[in-house]
């Protein structure tokens, strides 16, 4: 008959562990080990101390404009949940995830400081430097995973991007690549409620960004993503189904930017400190700290002995990124990675530089 | 040797790389079952299978990005985008990611990539199947643009393109893709990115084209030498990024005289980085000002007026004379 309904099943899964009360559901316990649990909040704290000393750092002038990532620390929970040989594409929000992978905090400290020699990745580190125009970084995921399914590994491409970044045509393009060929990708969609200024509820007019997923017939879930084990065990399972060659999964991490875009912009524009509010009782930090306090994994002594470590730990990575600069890179280097080989007018152009640099002397 | 078109000479460089190199994947709208809509990559599908050989669904930006993902994971992808005119949508992933993999990550990640697509006018088709915007990639730091003019070339450049460590953006001159053939060597050649030549010698003028207008330019030599006696030096310069300026400024200290030819809209076009060049190595060895016979700052017209728009013989003789003339 021609006017009919085309009936297509779909539900888009919803997952929550840890409540904003540090209560567990029992049922879903993953049961994961004491010093993995002590790991993921060291990790989340590391993440924030870190990101409140980069505002400072900003704020006296000492390093430029970066994204504060202060409410979003239960991303770890995807990392951890990923093997070492699986890629990681971030977008620009995943300072913890990539402290997590072992970038060097120093050399972070040197990207923000303005210099590219931070934004290098050592040997062996399976993941892309940070990306800025969003949502363009999904489709080099995919292209990985075709990658890894041309060589038969059985590994695993997980990209990160924002709640705003699902406007983009890249974002649909790279779903649908993926679900095309039925790659291992994992999408995670850090939905932090405000792309700058835009609400989530003028970003879409979808009820949740998971079921984004559905128009390309993959699995779409949506979690608390303050709840560091909702995320962990969501990526866990998409990451099973990627190893086993069942293709991508969208996961939204429901979240929330307690603090601003980027150092340049001021949300009192645009946002009331009263959902600002509501938002920090769903802290990360907090359920877990107390969860883990009440299941006596985590006593007061540790949490004041990990807070002096980490302070220990970034006042460290201070004195090293000072240290590089004080030793001074040569301007000269900003071609040294333009080509593989320099071509001869640009070894004009840096031979012109070179006198300029002379003459200032 | 066989004699062969454009298109049957890509093909085998693509054969051939692909044989030599299991690294090398080929991906595109329409490039596997269909052979490509000119037909450059006929029958590699049935050859090397569907894993190497992609049929992508239509959208050049995922093109373009997972060639990037695959490039950074050790592979050599070569994408086709149909026609230059939808390449803007992969645009951004080359300009914003695969020129700056390298830089960005200090080293650690590069994007040997080839970046395929038939450009330019003269097969009467719809509109944006004609244009000739080389220039956004040439002005695009990290992006080498190469552009060849004949079967050989062709065949010759694709292989040091696909063999290239940074990514190659490879403008087909789809005039050029069925107009003649030339004999192309089974063994291996390549042709070094970056390297112009002398396509026909002379000492009187120096003529510099590129591409699909080489054509009318040795056209316009042969004229000019068979009815008044002057003898052109056409240099040919394959790639506009890196350009090879040597050789054209050793030709133009040499003649004096210089006249740039290309289908390309003149205003920032190729020519006016060549004549830039010219001015700054070779000014006092000029007898004229270096005339450009080139497309108009208009978008190029449908077919029926494409001849009027584009660079044609008369219009080279005419720049090419009067600046003898000058």
């Amino acid at each position: 008959m021609p006017n009919r309904e085309i009936d297509i099943a779909y539900r888009v899964k919803y997952l929550s562990i840890l409540d904003q009360e540090g209560q567990i559901d029992q049922e879903l316990d993953p049961h994961l080990p004491g010093e993995l649990l002590l790991k993921f909040y060291r990790a989340m704290v590391l993440a924030r101390r870190f990101d409140e000393r980069m505002l400072i750092l900003q704020r006296q002038g000492k390093i430029g404009t970066f994204a504060p990532i202060k409410g979003q620390e239960a991303q770890i929970g995807a990392a951890a949940a990923l093997l070492p040989e699986d890629w990681i594409v971030p977008s620009f929000r995943e300072a913890p995830v990539e402290l997590w992978r072992g970038k060097p905090m120093e050399r972070m400290l040197l990207y923000y400081s303005g210099y590219s020699e931070g934004g290098r990745i050592q040997e062996g580190l399976n993941m892309l430097p940070v990306s800025v125009p969003v949502g363009s970084q999904m489709t080099h995921a995919v292209g990985i995973a075709l990658g890894m399914q041309y060589r038969d590994q059985k590994s695993v491409a997980a990209t990160f991007f924002g709640d705003g970044a699902t406007s983009q045509g890249d974002f649909h393009e790279a779903l649908n690549f993926a679900s095309v060929y039925r790659l291992p990708v994992i999408f995670l969609c850090q939905n932090n409620h405000w792309a700058i200024s835009l609400p989530r509820s003028r970003q879409t007019n979808s009820a949740t960004l998971a079921q984004k997923a559905i128009a390309y017939d993959m699995p779409g879930v949506q979690v608390d993503g303050n709840d560091v084990l909702a995320v962990y065990c969501a990526v866990k399972e998409a990451a099973k189904r990627c190893r086993a060659g069942d293709g991508p999964t969208l996961i939204e991490m429901v979240t929330y930017r307690l603090s601003m875009h980027t150092t340049a912009d001021d949300p009192k524009k645009y946002r009331t400190e009263q959902e600002v509010a509501e938002w920090e009782k769903r802290d990360p930090i907090t359920r877990f700290e107390k969860y883990l306090t009440e299941r006596q994994i985590l006593g007061e002594g540790q949490i004041r002995a990990t807070a002096e470590e980490i302070k220990t730990q970034i006042a460290s990575a201070e004195s090293r990124w000072q240290e590089i600069m004080a030793k001074g890179i040569d301007p000269l280097d900003m071609f040294d990675h333009a080509y593989a080989e320099l071509t001869p007018s640009l070894l004009d152009q840096k031979e012109i530089v070179a006198r300029e640099l002379e003459e200032k002397k | 040797m066989a004699k062969m078109n454009m298109v049957q000479a890509l093909n085998l460089a693509l054969r051939q790389e692909m044989e030599k190199d299991d690294r090398v994947i080929l991906l595109g709208e329409d490039i596997g079952v269909d052979g490509g809509v000119f037909r450059v990559t006929d029958g590699l599908l049935d050859t090397f299978g569907p894993k190497r050989v992609l049929d992508t669904p239509l959208a050049e930006s995922a093109i373009a990005g997972c060639s990037i993902g695959m490039a950074v994971y050790g592979l050599r992808p070569v994408a086709e985008i149909q026609f230059s005119g939808f390449s803007y949508y992969a645009f951004h992933q080359m300009e914003a990611h695969a020129s700056r993999m390298r830089p960005r990550s200090q080293g650690r990640y590069t994007v040997p990539m080839v970046l395929r697509a038939p450009y330019g006018g003269g097969v009467r088709a719809l509109e944006h199947h004609s244009e000739s915007r080389e220039i956004y990639w040439a002005h695009t730091p990290g992006l080498k643009m190469v552009i060849p003019s004949t079967p050989r070339l062709a065949r010759a450049l694709l292989v040091s393109a696909i063999r290239d460590p940074d990514p190659v953006v490879f403008y087909e001159p789809k005039a050029v893709y069925r107009a003649f053939r030339e004999e192309v060597p089974e063994e291996e050649e390549t042709f070094p990115i970056g390297k112009s030549r002398v396509a026909r010698p002379g000492g009187d003028i120096t003529l510099i084209s590129y591409g699909a207008s080489l054509m009318p330019t040795l056209e316009a030599a042969t004229e000019l030498s068979e009815k008044d006696g002057v003898e052109c030096e056409v240099i040919d310069l394959l790639s506009l990024s890196p350009l090879d300026d040597q050789l054209f400024v050793e030709s133009v200290k040499k003649t004096g005289r210089a006249v740039v030819v290309h289908e390309a809209h003149a205003t920032y076009g190729a020519g006016a980085e060549v004549i830039a060049r010219i001015v700054e190595k070779a000014l006092l060895y000029l007898e004229a000002p270096v005339s450009r016979a080139t497309g108009f700052d208009i978008v190029i017209p449908l077919y029926q007026r494409e001849k009027d728009y584009l660079p044609g013989v008369p219009r080279i003789l005419k720049a090419v004379r009067q600046t003898l003339a000058f």
